[in-house]
């Protein structure tokens, strides 16, 4: 807006090039990179406005990956290519998009996305493409995106849909690290594939570790239910410590 | 016999909700009511049934690798797999525009109940899933497809209309505060889960 106050275009390339610019910059006028209210953007969901645990989105998906941290750790950081880069391009289209249509724009933008995520995993990490199976693909489907467009890029300028995409993205991934965490480690006693509770013999004799003193695996944290129940458990935690998210009823 | 194996095992032992997780932010979302939770229910369940099959077809005759040899020999190498999610997903997008318009000319009242769930269901991970697993299944033909489309939507629906009950019957129990609202329906939904596994090794 101040660019249109204090110089006048002369030729119509100049003024194209101002434009260009205000619609780059429209929403963040002259602000700091990294501005008190940017920083907030980022950081507010990993804690007050949790995509998972406050905001009820992208749980589908959060859960049924959550045994092993490996899968974990490669979804979040999927999703945080896949939603900072559709926050990016919904951002910049949101001028353009007639409202009717909205929805199945943004299914195509994010759809795309998924694609090119999948075909890399395929490529280059076979063995976890097997183990994420449909999961990648329901990153289509997963409200956490949607909402988010449908929130804060639809209505934002392209950076500040970037930090929120990256931000969200991240609160989801630390949920689901924080659960896999605890799955792998009560449910198989090993983190990423490393035995850290020792190693576990066909006899107590043969067992190394925590193992040696008769300490047996919580198979049950393998199972699905124990997922629904660990965050129900996070969300208890949280909410104790964070009482004003406490819900009426 | 097959088919009734496979309708029951997509109903209890690979329940959307409680073996997938699919479909669990409109399952906590819309399930505070139950007569809200009917109305979503039977929307996912038509859907599903509806796309599961479509999605079938185009999975077999135009998106597998050789799927496109009834165009002659010389399409026999193509393989457009890698195009499977956007076409699912614009499928059901538009299956549900479609769906949507159809309930609003011919039942006007199941379309008021329905509301304005019916345009929420493109957005529900089940009924993606619901494509993307009947991909991985491989079913020989279509009728496979439809039965598990039919049984995953009414597995949905037993779930959704089981936690819209107690969530109704919660609101007057004594809960710890913080664990109010959303986190006792996590920790419900898992007991449930727990119960669901007992069908687990159900064979008819």
């Amino acid at each position: 807006m101040s660019l249109e106050k204090n110089q006048k275009p002369q030729t119509a390339e100049e003024k194209k090039k101002s434009e260009m610019l205000l619609f780059l910059s429209s929403s963040e006028e002259k602000e700091h990179f990294l501005s008190k209210a940017n920083r907030k953007i980022l950081k507010d969901p990993l804690d007050d406005n949790n995509p998972i645990t406050v905001q009820v989105l992208g749980i589908c998906s959060a859960l049924a990956i959550t045994v092993q941290l490996k899968p974990a750790i490669v979804m979040s950081l999927a999703v945080v290519f896949v939603m900072a880069f559709s926050n990016v391009i919904i951002s910049l289209l949101r001028n353009s998009i007639p409202s009717r249509i909205r929805i199945i724009v943004q299914l195509v933008v994010v759809a795309s996305m998924v694609i090119l995520v999948d075909q890399i995993l395929k490529a280059y990490a076979f063995d976890v493409s097997k183990q994420l199976s449909i999961f990648i693909g329901l990153i289509i489907t997963n409200c956490i995106i949607m909402g988010r467009l449908e929130a804060f890029a639809l209505g934002n300028g392209v950076y500040k849909s970037f930090l929120d995409g990256i931000g969200n993205a991240a609160g989801y991934g630390l949920i689901l690290i924080i659960v896999a965490f605890f799955r792998e480690l009560f449910g198989s006693g090993k983190l990423l594939g490393y035995e850290i509770l020792g190693h576990k013999g066909v006899t107590l004799a043969e067992s190394t570790g925590l193992y040696a003193l008769g300490y047996e695996d919580n198979g049950f944290f393998l199972l699905s239910p124990m997922a629904l129940i660990v965050v129900g458990v996070l969300i208890w935690i949280q909410r104790a410590r964070n009482r004003k998210l406490i819900e009426e009823n | 016999m097959d088919l009734i194996n496979l309708f029951v095992k997509s109903i209890f032992i690979e329940n959307m909700i409680f073996a997938y997780f699919l479909g669990m932010c409109s399952y906590l979302a819309v399930s505070k009511t139950v007569k809200t939770a009917v109305g979503l229910g039977l929307a996912v369940i038509f859907v599903l049934l509806i796309t599961v099959p479509v999605n079938y077809l185009l999975d077999n005759y135009l998106l597998q690798p050789g799927a496109l040899s009834w165009l002659g020999s010389e399409f026999a190498s193509v393989d457009l797999s890698f195009l499977s999610f956007i076409m699912f997903i614009a499928v059901i997008a538009s299956m549900v525009q479609l769906v949507e318009m159809i309930v609003e000319k011919f039942a006007p009242a199941l379309y008021g109940s329905l509301g304005i769930f019916l345009p929420l269901i493109a957005v529900n991970c089940a009924i993606l899933g619901g494509s993307l697993f009947m991909q991985q299944k491989d079913f020989s033909g279509i009728e496979g497809a439809a039965v598990y489309g039919l049984g995953s939507g009414i597995g949905w629906f037993l779930a959704i209309l089981a936690i819209a009950a107690i969530r109704e019957k919660i609101a007057y129990s004594n809960v710890p505060a913080p664990l109010k609202g959303l986190g006792i329906t996590f920790i419900i939904t898992g007991l449930m889960a727990i119960g669901f596994m007992s069908f687990m090794g159900i064979k008819l």
